[in-house]
């Protein structure tokens, strides 16, 4: 297996990204490389541009100036075939979950590799989703059961077990602990972590979560000002002197969060 | 993508399992080449990539081979969950061997069985037959609690009428200007239009028939008599239906989804006197308003195509139309228009009070609330009919 070896080759590169909603400037020459086999963290105030940044990558918002590579492909000007190619190969987890309200979690899960693989026998894909369902934390009964009918983590993870289906290179989560109980959110970052591991992914991971920075994340990505300000780990981000990256570690959520992650390390 | 390190670590003493041997390839060659005991074993080879990309292809394969069953992993060089799905579902269903994995292929392998809990895809679903008398027993269930729903919610607007009449000052004059314009002003234009065709159209279509008799002249009857009694307030009923009584529904359910209407009654506001009474006022009030404007328009529709078609000069439609439409037509239509105005936002309020859980009930109940307030306006209309033929409104 030769992708896996954690090189710094870029798995996402994004280039003088500009991106504009009428007169607000929200993105202004956005440079950001993601390496493959890494979590990478992206943080910024309310506003920044966080979910946009992901959208643009992910080719549902056009910017209006830059270059954007996933997977060593162009994702602007593509045709739809070709970006068929790119999208088998990458899983998003939208903020809500974004499940299919008419159909069962497991459809839900099914939806992708039916898409992509019509051939395989339909037993066995209920196999497959069911093991991706158990995989992302859910109990087997959630299977047949309607998005409508879950609770705000279980949706969460539904959703993780659909962006997983196709056992993808590349997992975009945005904030997934979100509204998560802390309980939830330590579970969640937990698997996420493993997953990763597991599966040798490379994970976009939108937060504002202190704890799952901390916890997960290989190298942190700080928006502000329109654009990417810093991606370094956590301590060297530290160093930098800037105001808000100062405030955002080195408040006192931040530092509660750095303190219990140590605690944590040398129990 | 898979578990997998660089290269193909081979390390023994690594998660030994009962069915999965971590001997190579050639090992597992030479064992079959000495023994007699292998005869008629199967062994499955796959080299390169075992990923979801050819699990269709890998699925049929590992099927056509007969048992005893053995998969040799050693030639491949990636491994996804699907991969290792097939060779572990192999292994449990046909008690399959498994040689030739690597550390990370085995670990994968192990994971995947650690996640093997049977899930069911959908939800159970019965007999038909059951499913039926179910459905038919939910169905009157339904029905039987809308009516009383519809009735409770019905009191609720008295009771807030009540009040509003109680303490005046709690009325709300901007919320019901407000929906006035929305309600009324805003639909001049799609109800006039909407009426004047239906005007021409009935003067086209009586000319025709009349015409046979040589009583084209009676179609100036025709249509002074159905759109000022009927058509006219019938028509704008349906059209405030799919236009008010819609909306009305939509608002309100997303007001409910997004737990505004919880919020409002935790301050102490009630949610029937600030949303529901000023739509049904601006029903109630601009329903009759609409209603002759409707009626204007569908006689001027009428007039133009008499006039241009049958010749006959305005002033003479004008005098005639006074002469047989008697003044009891006015007030039938007129009478009718505020009950269905009041039918119409009741329903739709009482369906967006409805709306909880997700997005997808708004646009349910938005349906269920134009289908019932069509429906309840024809059934009125209806009897309005016989009622006013029966006290000799004819």
């Amino acid at each position: 297996m030769t992708t896996t070896t954690k090189n710094n080759e870029p798995i996402i590169t994004v280039r003088g990204l500009r991106n504009t909603f009428g007169e607000q400037v929200i993105h202004e020459n956005l440079d950001l490389d993601v390496r493959r086999g890494e979590i990478l963290g992206v943080v910024g105030g309310s506003g920044t541009g966080k979910s946009v940044l992901m959208r643009s990558i992910i080719g549902l918002q056009t910017p209006d100036d830059g270059e954007i590579e996933v997977l060593g492909e162009s994702m602007i000007g593509r045709s739809e075939d070709e970006a068929k190619n790119i999208r088998r190969r990458w899983g998003i987890l939208f903020q809500n979950g974004a499940l299919f309200s008419t159909l069962t979690v497991a459809e839900n899960v099914e939806v992708p590799i039916r898409e992509y693989f019509p051939y395989i026998r339909p037993p066995v894909i209920d196999e497959i989703a069911s093991y991706k369902i158990a995989m992302s934390g859910l109990p087997a009964n959630a299977g047949p059961k309607y998005p409508s009918e879950l609770s705000g983590g279980m949706r969460k993870r539904a959703g993780l077990a659909r962006a997983l289906a196709l056992d993808p290179e590349l997992l975009f989560l945005d904030e997934p602990t979100a509204g998560l109980d802390p309980i939830g959110a330590a579970a969640f970052d937990e698997l996420i972590a493993s997953l990763q591991k597991r599966l040798d992914l490379t994970v976009f991971l939108i937060t504002h979560d202190l704890d799952t920075l901390i916890t997960i994340c290989d190298r942190v990505a700080v928006l502000a000002d329109r654009k990417v300000i810093a991606v370094d780990t956590i301590p060297n981000l530290l160093a930098l002197d800037h105001p808000w990256i100062q405030e955002y570690f080195n408040g006192p959520r931040g530092r509660t969060a750095a303190l219990s992650h140590k605690e944590g390390a040398a129990a | 993508m898979a578990a997998n390190g660089a290269g193909k670590a081979r390390s023994s003493g690594v998660l030994p399992t009962e069915f999965i041997s971590r001997t190579t390839s050639r090992d597992m060659a030479d064992v079959n080449g000495t023994s007699d005991d292998h005869q008629g074993e199967s062994v499955y080879r796959v080299a390169g990539a075992l990923t979801i990309t050819r699990a269709a292809t890998t699925q049929r394969e590992i099927d056509a081979l007969p048992d005893p069953l053995t998969i040799d992993l050693s030639e491949i060089d990636r491994m996804d969950t699907v991969g290792a799905w097939l060779v572990y579902r192999a292994v449990r269903d046909r008690g399959a061997k498994v040689v030739g994995a690597s550390r990370d292929e085995v670990s994968l392998l192990h994971q995947v069985s650690e996640f093997d809990v049977p899930a069911r895809v959908r939800p159970e679903e019965s007999s038909s037959f059951t499913r039926v008398l179910t459905e038919l027993g939910e169905w009157v269930a339904d029905a039987g609690s809308t009516l009383l729903g519809l009735l409770g919610f019905f009191g609720a607007t008295l009771i807030g009428f009540a009040n509003l009449i109680r303490r005046p000052k709690r009325f709300r004059v901007n919320a019901v200007v407000q929906r006035f314009d929305v309600v009324g002003v805003r639909a001049l234009g799609i109800i006039g239009l909407m009426s004047f065709l239906i005007g021409i159209v009935i003067a086209q279509q009586g000319s025709v028939q009349l015409e046979q008799f040589g009583a084209e002249v009676y179609t100036i009857n025709l249509i002074g008599r159905i759109t000022v009694r009927e058509l006219g307030t019938l028509m704008t009923a349906i059209m405030v239906a799919g236009r008010s009584g819609s909306a009305f529904a939509a608002q309100l359910g997303t007001m409910k989804i997004t737990e505004e209407i919880d919020a409002m009654r935790t301050i102490g506001v009630s949610p029937i006197e600030a949303l529901v009474i000023p739509r049904m006022i601006a029903a109630v009030i601009m329903m009759p308003l609409l209603a002759f404007w409707a009626m204007l328009m569908a006689l001027l529709g009428g007039g133009i195509f008499v006039w241009l078609s049958l010749e006959i000069p305005p002033l003479t439609y004008v005098q005639r139309l006074q002469e047989v439409t008697p003044i009891t037509d006015l007030w039938i239509g007129l009478i009718k228009a505020p009950v269905f105005g009041f039918i119409i936002a009741l329903a739709g309020c009482f369906q967006g009070m409805l709306v909880q859980g997700n997005s997808e009930e708004v646009g349910l109940r938005t349906t269920t609330a134009v289908v019932q307030s069509i429906f309840l306006v024809i059934v009125l209309d209806a009897v309005f009919a016989v009622f006013f033929s029966s006290i000799g409104w004819r």
